[in-house]
């Protein structure tokens, strides 16, 4: 059974949101717990970079 | 003419934002052209294809900022230059103050998330999603151009750990009663509800709203999930949710026909649900597939709303969708205010889902409809700019969003379109699509009404009066007041229905054959 889907449903909503802050915003409006992420993309967005440190991570 | 760009370096905004400044900075006078995005490898060759190059730009990074103008004179071009970091903190995004940049930092800080939300660039979802699930967490992804193979590996790394992957491209849900990306505010109820489609979700859960009912979940799960290559991985699994969910009384499926392969596993599924299922596959006539004496199909999203609330054993409140007679008259009394040589419908959609609904409304009833997203690939436009006879057009179709945003935030396409449609005297009607809810324009009504009046002075002076039929997908509880935004429109002389399916059926009564 789907229990971790089930506890989405079930359970209140904790949300860490990457990008759009008018989605976190919304979601406070509807009094749910939320960590806005301003997120970048990693290592300046190079990708050679970005696989190695996958690899080392 | 002159040109000039200036690079802002390590300062990452998302997309959404920039096209606000992007907009902003288009419209100073004397501005001829405006560019303001990342420097990723697709960005600089954009700016190639300008004309923008120099050396800063081939060495900068996807982190940092580029805005390039091109302008009537030098001195328009260093001005708007000047101005733009005023410009950029002006049109700062409104939400929560943040000190995070990295998934990893949001899990530290919420250590019991059950949930994240993403709407970063395509090419990087597979990453940070991956990274999500490893942690436990489901996931909404809001982001689209995540190449499908991606999205297939998410899907059964998520089935492994009894984890849900709503998206890519996914507009909507509706979550214990909490709407996340683009949803309208609903009451709880007893019907479930799974859908690729945002604007198909939406229109299902407002429209059991307007009729006294209530949502138990909408579990949105991306455009291409019913695709035959990821298999309705989440469908199945949020079929498998709302089955086992007590408060679910009934599921209704909103989509576009699955495929071949996806449909005969969705069916097998079906036939063992215990719970009434209405399944509504727009585009397509459904009812010789065999899935189960629980399962009723339902040509349209009106016709799944009314299925889902008899199957609950409760008399409807929402009518079955037909005209009323006042509604027929009103029709035949336009039709003969149309000048000799007005004879054609245009719809100019906001909502994908809509535009695909009215092409299957009017098919059936034998008017030929041509589209840039033609349910008939026969009756494609060749240019999605350029109408033919009877047109539908998605307005959020790549076409017109590549670099732009969306008509559901931004009207500024459509009141364009709403023009040039004017200046064609053979155009009869106009039938648009509004959609409230959160994270919508907060008054698209508004954003095109001048367009809507200047179109109809426009028609008057050459040929006769432009008719324009509207529908409004919302419930009194969005954030824009629906009430308003339908006086707004009926001021105007625009004819208003509560559906598109409705909206679409007036027009069916206009243009039907002799």
């Amino acid at each position: 059974m789907p229990d971790k889907i089930e506890e989405l449903l079930r359970e209140p909503l904790v949300v860490i949101n990457l990008g759009l802050k008018g989605f976190a915003a919304s979601l406070e409006k509807q009094e749910v717990e939320v960590i806005q992420v301003d997120w970048i993309p990693p290592a300046g967005g190079d990708e050679e970079m970005i696989d190695l440190l996958d690899k080392l991570l | 003419m002159a040109a000039g760009f200036v690079i802002r370096k390590n300062q990452y905004y998302d997309s959404v934002f920039l096209m606000g400044v992007n907009k902003r900075l288009s419209q100073t006078k004397g501005v001829l052209q405006t560019a303001v995005l990342m420097a990723s490898e697709k960005n600089k060759q954009l700016l190639a294809d300008i004309g923008i190059q120099g050396d800063q730009i081939v060495t900068a990074k996807p982190n940092d900022l580029i805005v390039a103008v091109i302008g009537e004179t030098s001195q328009v071009v260093d001005s708007v230059l000047q101005g733009i970091d005023q410009a950029l903190l002006a049109l700062e995004e409104k939400g929560p103050a943040s000190h995070l940049q990295t998934l990893e930092d949001g899990l530290v800080e919420k250590p019991n998330a059950n949930l994240a939300v993403l709407t970063i660039p395509g090419e990087y979802v597979f990453r940070e999603a991956s990274k999500a699930l490893e942690a436990g967490l489901n996931l909404f992804i809001f982001s689209s151009n995540v190449p499908i193979e991606e999205e297939r590996k998410l899907k059964e790394l998520a089935a492994d750990k009894n984890l849900l992957v709503m998206g890519p491209d996914c507009g909507t849900s509706i979550l214990g009663g909490v709407g996340i990306g683009f949803a309208n505010v609903v009451n709880r109820g007893l019907f479930g509800a799974i859908g690729p489609s945002g604007t198909g979700l939406q229109e299902f859960t407002s429209q059991i709203h307007n009729a006294g009912y209530g949502i138990s979940h909408a579990i949105g799960t991306g455009s291409r999930d019913l695709s035959d290559e990821i298999g309705g991985i989440t469908t199945i699994q949020a079929l498998d949710t709302l089955e086992a969910d007590p408060q679910t009384k009934v599921v209704s499926i909103i989509a576009k026909p699955p495929g071949g392969k996806t449909l005969e596993r969705l069916l097998a599924r079906l036939k063992i649900c215990s719970k009434p299922i209405v399944g509504c596959f727009l585009g397509a006539r459904m009812d010789s597939f065999e899935g189960g004496d629980a399962l009723t199909w339902a040509p349209t999203i009106d016709d799944a709303v009314l299925a889902a609330i008899q199957h609950v054993g409760e008399k409807p409140t929402v009518a079955r969708i037909e005209l009323t007679k006042q509604e027929r008259e009103l029709a035949a009394k336009s039709r003969a205010d149309w000048a000799p040589g007005q004879r054609f419908l245009r719809g100019l959609f906001a909502g994908g889902t809509f535009c695909y609904q009215s092409q299957q409304i009017l098919g059936e009833a034998g008017i030929v409809v041509h589209s840039n997203t033609p349910l008939n690939p026969q009756t494609k436009l060749t240019n999605p700019d350029r109408s033919s006879e009877h047109t539908m057009i998605d307005m959020g179709d790549e076409f017109y969003t590549q670099g732009r945003p969306h008509p559901m935030i931004d009207g500024t396409m459509r009141r364009l379109r709403i023009l040039s449609e004017s200046r064609d005297p053979s155009v009869a009607v106009l039938l648009l699509d509004f959609i409230l809810g959160y994270n919508a324009s907060m008054d698209p009504v508004g954003d095109v009404l001048d367009a809507i009046m200047e179109a109809k002075q426009t028609m008057r002076q050459q040929t006769g009066e432009l008719m324009i039929v509207a529908s409004i997908c919302g419930t009194k509880e969005d954030p824009q007041e629906l009430d308003l935004q339908v006086k707004l429109l009926r001021e105007a002389g625009v004819i208003v229905f509560q559906s598109n399916a409705k909206a679409t059926l007036f027009c069916c009564e206009l243009f039907k054959p002799a």
